[in-house]
């Protein structure tokens, strides 16, 4: 497929990776947090960690939406589909979370609730509109990436009078999260990051500008990548090259996609329909301010928050799931003692094992054998 | 679950909607979200909207520089200084 194939060549794959064994200080270790989901299921897919030196470690960072829904949020949808006898709408990714008393939405929907998997919330609007005697809810999660298809549709639901459709919004920002992870640098469990593998299509929304700030302060080398094999590997080469320089800017390696503005329309559409939340409860990272967004109050009648006055409890994880520190990069999965024996992708305890984006879940796919390099082996 | 995938236009429709395909598969998908989208382009697509275009001239670039990077002769680097 075109723009895929050629960005998965294993030929120029393995010409960056000796770029990047050139470029090494052998005196350093770089530790580099992709924050994306998506990069992190590359990463694992593709086996890069193998194609690096040792010194460069990669930590995987919060960047997976159904990793960082608390569970509350999982219990309201599930109270909507129960109690409320709504449709429930969701994306698939959301539906095998555990969630409080046994539960998840799919067992819910299994033992009776109207809960259904859509791939595009469009989709969602359109059960809608089939089913004008029913009251249907779409359950909103993700980055800036589903936020404004969220937003276009509940514009849509305006214009088209719609009475029957809502919108539980669970719509997370990834500037905010990478400064939590910046601001939590203190803590003694924290592994200490010297440069980030920036957001592919969450960038394409915001656009690269978005980390100038951030790397202004936090004085740590942003490089934008997009998600192929080949894309990570030019970006961990350009934060090599930044880190040995003593630089720290934000690089765009992705530009045939993202730009320094980012989709402005996708963005004004945002701005219309949503306002800052001023905290929002993340899985792993607790309370983050100013880190997600909620339906502005002249669309209260399709916010489903307002609509069917839903509260939020914050809801501990299984004591023996590390998600927490994972998610923060202060654990690996393997880690976690209930990692590929009690919590599998089939069976999973913690949100990081469900996701096929979780570092668990990408670890169990397809890195659980690799046999960790203690010492350099010579290729002679 | 923010992957997305670049999918060419092969037909606009009405209502801000557009056809596109990929690897032999069609789709509607919405382009509400993007402007001035033309058949031939190649569209970011994530949950049934295009969130961006691709930039045919920067994809070529950056293949090419991929290029240049591997073909560092292995045996004489730049090394790290």
């Amino acid at each position: 497929m075109k723009y895929i194939d050629e960005f998965r060549d294993g030929e120029l794959a393995r010409g960056l990776a000796k770029a990047i064994a050139a470029a090494v200080n052998p005196a350093r270790e770089y530790r580099l947090m992709e924050f994306c989901g998506g990069h992190t299921h590359a990463i694992s897919r593709y086996g890069l960690q193998d194609l690096l030196p040792s010194n460069v470690r990669l930590i995987h960072g919060p960047g997976c939406p159904v990793c960082v829904l608390p569970i509350g949020r999982i219990d309201s949808a599930i109270a909507l589909a129960t109690q409320h006898d709504v449709i429930l709408c969701t994306y698939a990714d959301t539906l095998r979370v555990p969630a409080s008393n046994g539960l998840s939405l799919l067992k819910a929907k299994a033992q009776g609730a109207d809960i259904r998997m859509v791939y595009s919330c469009d989709d969602a609007l359109r059960i809608a509109q089939d089913n004008p005697q029913r009251e249907v809810v779409f359950f909103a999660i993700g980055f800036e990436t589903t936020t404004p298809p969220t937003a276009a549709i509940i514009l849509q639901a305006q214009r088209l009078q719609l009475s029957n459709f809502s919108v539980l919004c669970n719509h997370v920002l990834t500037p905010a999260a990478m400064v939590h992870i910046m601001e939590s640098q203190n803590d003694p469990a924290a592994v200490a990051i010297d440069g980030f593998v920036g957001p592919a299509h969450v960038s394409t929304v915001i656009g690269s500008g978005q980390y100038e700030g951030f790397v202004a302060r936090y004085q740590r080398p942003v490089v934008i990548a997009g998600f192929e094999p080949l894309d990570v590997m030019q970006a961990i080469l350009m934060l090599i090259r930044q880190i040995n320089d003593g630089r720290a800017e934000v690089e765009n390696e992705f530009t045939r996609a993202v730009t320094r503005e980012g989709n402005r329309k996708a963005q004004g559409l945002c701005e219309q329909v949503f306002e800052l939340r001023e905290t929002f409860d993340w899985r792993g990272l607790g309370e983050v301010p100013l880190s997600a967004l909620k339906i502005r109050s002249e669309f209260a009648r399709f916010d489903a928050e307002v609509r069917y006055q839903v509260g939020y409890a914050q809801v501990p994880d299984h004591k023996a799931c590390e998600c927490a520190a994972i998610l923060r990069g202060h654990k690996r999965p393997a880690d976690c003692k209930v990692f590929g024996t009690v919590c599998t992708p089939d069976h999973p305890l913690g949100a990081c094992m469900v996701s096929s984006e979780g570092a668990c879940a990408a670890h169990y796919t397809y890195g659980r054998f690799r046999v960790e390099v203690v010492a350099p082996v010579d290729e002679a | 679950m923010c992957l997305a995938i670049p999918a060419r236009v092969t037909e606009l429709l009405d209502g801000d909607r557009a056809r596109i395909e990929l690897g032999g598969v069609h789709k509607d998908v919405s382009i509400a979200l993007v402007e001035e989208v033309a058949v031939g382009d190649y569209l970011i697509v994530h949950v049934g909207f295009a969130i961006g275009k691709l930039d045919p001239v920067e994809a070529e670039e950056t293949l090419a520089l991929f290029a240049q990077m591997a073909k560092i002769d292995p045996a004489n680097p730049a090394p790290y200084q």
